[in-house]
């Protein structure tokens, strides 16, 4: 039911979305299907916009570092930033939903308290964030940080507005979700075929794939309304076209 | 997600990794520092023992045969990593294991270090001698949890195969050498598809009650899910205590931690006893 589509951020940071709005313009948009992109400033939020964005995101971080090098402005800078985007978002109506990067781990600060995720992430709550994107950036966390991270959040931010994005670099995805489902939390993020790899060790994975995540919640007995075996057709069809092996364990077995 | 800065080329300094990630380094190899200590996972044991079955799981289906020189330099390594339990090699005939044959040879060939169990599988009263001849003080028996998946892999039925076993764990006992009970198929077959929680807990029942001192539940095709785990532990363990339960999770589907995970969390547990097929790199 959500899909992120692109970004709008200056294609000389991230070449591969550069073609952020024909790309917005070019797909079908499917009814009951939401269509979010990244904006990292008013003006990526702009040209969202005008190419037919209904629903954006804004990428905060718990570590100075991180956001420095991330988005190159401190959280500070980066929340002021952000609060004008949501600003105009509301305006609109349009729903904004807000990450949190490195909640469990830092590439370079390593270990980051909870306190700090749930300061930055009740920042982003305030300004009208609909649901916050908690994000093992660098998969170093485990069910205990996970839990010992969430329960620090929701002190401040209800289940119901959380989600989990967690990366599978060292293998532990599914065992974090699984603590999360366990807390309260209902929104996973996951990317087919575990696409994205991990920017930060050469040859991990990244992104959990969401055929083994669809696995995991079929076989629970929970409802996520997708089809395992159209999504599994979709991986196929992608990493064939960037010449790449599947990082799903599932499609794996199965193709 | 965001931009990525090209410079670094690492997730984290090995250095960093070690320290904080696997705490190793100025603290003791596994201890917890004080943040994580007081605040675990509820419900999870003090200690989990991990049986390492690469050298004989893993190296069985593994399609290169590995020279014995090799499997013995690596059983050795794993000797010196703090494990407790390292499966050597299985005592079936070269004809259905190729990978296998060697194994006296490697039982011989290991340096059996102190504090380390070495235990080997044996199907049947013959591989028992002669593992008992290589040297081995430790064996598995192997049932299934599936007819047809018994039939298939060890050419004889569920009951067959007991009977099998109960002749090999008498013997076993009577040199007072310890016995644990495999079964496979906890989760599901490869051949017959689902498989009943009241199959697997017949089969565990039994080789329990013949004197296996563990039972081993295996998902063998790696279907598993932590609800089949969860119903799967809880008829198993009205049955058997949960101290002398393990877990052999395949991670065919990615399910492996998550349904360990589960199993660790299992209320009853007061001990999870846990093995991981591990393929080291």
């Amino acid at each position: 039911s959500v899909i992120e589509v692109t970004s709008f951020v200056s294609s000389r940071w991230v070449p591969q979305m550069a073609d952020h709005s024909e790309v917005m313009k070019g797909i079908h948009q499917y009814p009951g299907v939401r269509y979010p992109v990244l904006t990292p400033n008013l003006q990526g939020f702009h040209r969202a916009v005008a190419a037919g964005a209904t629903e954006i995101s804004v990428f905060g971080a718990a570590s100075e570092s991180f956001s420095k090098k991330n988005i190159n402005c401190s959280i500070e800078e980066s929340m002021q930033k952000f609060e004008e985007v949501v600003k105009s978002a509301r305006h609109m109506n349009i729903p904004v939903r807000g990450y949190v990067s490195c909640a469990l781990g830092c590439p370079y600060e390593g270990t980051i308290t909870p306190q700090k995720v749930t300061e930055v992430s009740k920042r982003l709550y305030g300004m009208g964030c609909y649901e916050i994107s908690l994000g093992d950036t660098i998969g170093v966390g485990t069910p205990g940080s996970m839990k010992r991270m969430l329960e620090s959040v929701m002190k401040e931010i209800p289940p119901s507005a959380l989600a989990v994005h967690c990366h599978d670099t060292y293998g532990q995805a599914l065992a974090n979700i699984l603590t999360a489902l366990q807390m309260g939390i209902n929104v996973v993020d996951s990317a087919v075929s575990g696409l994205g790899g991990c920017p930060y060790a050469k040859g991990a994975s990244g992104n959990v794939a969401t055929e083994d995540l669809i696995y995991m919640l079929n076989g629970l007995g929970l409802n996520t309304g997708v089809n395992l075996y159209k999504v599994m057709e979709a991986g196929d069809f992608i990493c064939k076209a960037v010449n790449k092996t599947t990082n799903s364990k599932v499609a794996q077995a199965s193709f």
